[in-house]
């Protein structure tokens, strides 16, 4: 127990019948920037909220700096939390929504003083102390709402979706800004989110869940890298990973024609398996261009839609009957029809059981 | 072919709007001009013409029924006012516990309201009645000296009256202010149990504040039904003990049809028009100030985000 910040210990959350969370365990070290990614309704503001202590869990335990929160309420169990709808508190200015909770509490005058002055010169919101929500943008309430969270003190930060409502531009900054908090508070701080750029640049561990699972914890490079199986493989990266069904024989994946030798490959099992399996390959590591003739495996194919993207091209192929992805430079020049000639690096790629959708 | 299908469409919204700009016109503004023209005149059974200036007012203003009126309908609106509102939320804020039986709940809280006032007042009558309603019921269950009969008492009977209004005007004061309640974000819930804020202080420093708009809207419903009140007061009392219950607009009627007097009738029917108009004027008021609030806010946010 001392070493993590919060654990989460066989979290199971039922609404009636239905199990939201099953049996989840996560431990999360001190200081430490987790970010929980899923799409909608894969349970991850619900794990988000069971740490709050603003849902009862159904069994198991939550602990937070080495104290069993598990019954605590959520004033009580060290946290700040930051919304997506900001939950300003409309009728009051920000000192007054920075500090009401303060003095409920009954934290002394000069003490209270003192932490707002420290938290809005942080987060740079000095002007803005004598005004109401009403009278802010999107992104200085959202900064507002971190200020609250600061202000508690707290050890750790819980994010939910908080950068949902603002507008591309603006969520871009105020991430950037969050990640300057953590190196500057060095806070533990759980994220959630559905945005994988979020995820990736700010994480130092992504949980991605998945029907109340987790699929995978692992690093951003990690999860990017070496998907444990194929909807981590799927949900990351855009353009997504192509994927062709086949089959596994002695080291060579083989789809009608088509034959991959996996030398090279990083199995993550010690022999190597046979059977059917799938094939993980990403547009962005396929290689094009002068350096195909490098690459350990060579195929050509002919171009049928291109989608030019600025700073590169989504050139849309056929592989073994199978759609295929290839992202090339964005000067590339390819038209419809053309043939292309493309290689594939095996050790890159990512191999999955076909039945389990396990990495091997 | 466009143009015409546009005048066929004026013209059926001319139309459709014809008739409602005609009741508007008719019933209610030129309603309203020979109610303040007659009060400037001596009519007595039928309106006439003849003109007298002040007289009418001052006549009203000297009348011991007309001044317990005005005082009766300041107890009267006060108390209504304060416990209708407060009965009513405090409904509300037990309907939004995610109770059972939400829907049948809220229909019975609705039903007085859907009620007529002189079925309300009829049943409260019966009920406040010393030889058969509560008083009767209590003192049969051994407490003999048990008293709870205010329409008796020319000093109490307003408070009965107020009784009967409570319960009548509680459950839609409850429905409005449950869609206020619902309005607020569950986040807002969220961020104060997280700053560790006792329910009660959200209530009153966070909830409350962000309600303004439905509370409004239910006092202004209540401020209505106790400037009309007359169905409810002829129901119950018909004006008495004495003149003890009487309200303006039941004055305005007796004046009219039982003392044969349309001028001082409308002389006191403008009198209840004043208030009126003074709450429409406030509220407006309130509305540009704080449209032109709220955009200079937002231009300001503009300017320095």
């Amino acid at each position: 127990m001392t070493n993590h910040s919060v654990s989460v210990k066989d979290l199971t959350l039922n609404f009636g019948a239905v199990k939201v969370l099953k049996n989840l365990t996560l431990d999360i070290s001190e200081g430490e920037f987790i970010v929980l990614l899923g799409s909608s309704g894969c349970g991850k503001s619900t794990l988000l909220n069971c740490i709050a202590g603003l849902l009862d869990i159904s069994d198991g335990e939550i602990w937070i700096k080495g104290k069993n929160v598990t019954w605590a309420e959520p004033a009580d169990r060290g946290i700040g939390m930051v919304f997506q709808s900001y939950a300003l508190y409309p009728q009051m200015s920000v000192r007054g929504n920075l500090s009401f909770g303060l003095k409920t509490a009954g934290v002394p005058r000069a003490e209270i003083e003192k932490r707002v002055a420290r938290a809005s010169e942080v987060l740079q919101i000095e002007p803005l102390l004598d005004r109401k929500p009403s009278a802010l943008s999107g992104g200085q309430r959202q900064r507002v709402a971190i200020g609250r969270a600061l202000v508690r003190d707290v050890d750790v930060f819980l994010f939910d979706e908080p950068l949902s409502n603002l507008d591309a531009k603006l969520r871009a900054d105020l991430r950037v800004e969050i990640k300057r908090l953590h190196q500057q508070l060095n806070n533990t701080m759980i994220y959630v989110t559905h945005d994988q750029v979020e995820a990736m640049t700010l994480a130092d561990r992504i949980a991605i869940m998945k029907g109340g699972h987790i699929m995978q914890l692992g690093t951003p490079d990690e999860i990017y890298s070496r998907p444990q199986n194929r909807y981590v493989a799927d949900f990351i990266g855009s353009p997504s990973m192509n994927f062709i069904d086949g089959q596994l024989q002695d080291g060579v994946f083989a789809r009608g024609d088509l034959t991959i030798p996996m030398a090279g490959y990083n199995y993550a099992s010690p022999q190597p398996p046979g059977g059917p399996a799938t094939i993980g390959i990403r547009p962005e590591h396929v290689v094009t261009g002068e350096l195909v003739g490098n690459a350990p495996v060579q195929l050509d194919v002919t171009v049928d839609i291109v989608e030019p993207m600025g700073s590169d091209t989504l050139v849309w192929t056929e592989v073994a009957g199978e759609r295929f992805r290839v992202r090339m430079d964005g000067h590339a020049q390819v038209r419809h029809g053309e043939p292309l000639r493309i290689g594939i690096v095996p050790a890159r790629a990512s191999l999955f059981d076909a039945k389990s959708e396990l990495r091997l | 072919m466009a143009q015409a299908r546009k005048r066929r469409l004026r013209l059926s919204a001319i139309i459709g709007t014809v008739p409602m700009m005609i009741v508007a016109i008719g019933v209610y503004v030129i309603g309203i001009a020979f109610t303040v023209f007659w009060s400037f005149t001596d009519s007595k059974l039928f309106p006439n013409s003849t003109l007298v200036g002040f007289k009418q007012y001052h006549r009203l203003w000297q009348d011991d029924r007309w001044l317990v009126a005005v005082q009766n309908i300041w107890i009267f609106g006060i108390l209504l006012m304060v416990f209708a509102l407060a009965f009513g939320f405090l409904l509300a804020v037990f309907m939004d516990q995610e109770i059972r039986q939400e829907d049948l709940l809220r229909s019975i809280y609705l039903y007085p309201f859907a009620m007529s006032l002189i079925v309300t007042g009829l049943v409260w009558q019966w009920m406040l009645d010393p030889n058969f309603g509560i008083e009767h019921t209590v003192r049969s269950l051994g407490w003999a000296n048990f008293q709870f009969s205010p329409l008796v008492d020319p000093n109490t009977a307003i408070y009965g009256l107020v009784v009967a209004g409570i319960w009548q005007g509680s459950g839609v004061t409850m429905a409005i202010l449950l869609a206020g309640l619902r309005g607020i974000d569950a986040e807002i819930w969220k961020a104060a149990r997280i700053d560790g804020i006792p329910i009660w202080r959200v209530y009153i420093f966070i909830v409350i504040p962000m309600m303004r708009g439905s509370i409004g809207t239910a006092f202004v419903l209540i401020a209505v039904g106790v400037v009309r009140v007359y169905d409810l007061v002829v129901a119950m009392t018909g004006g008495g003990p004495g003149i003890s219950t009487n309200m303006p607009a039941v004055y305005v009627i007796d004046m009219i049809t039982k003392s044969y007097n349309v001028g001082q009738g409308m002389a006191a029917a403008t009198i209840m028009l004043l208030p009126v108009i003074a709450v429409i004027a406030l509220i407006g008021l309130g509305r540009i100030v704080s449209t032109r609030r709220k955009n200079a806010a937002i231009l300001r946010a503009e300017a320095t985000a």
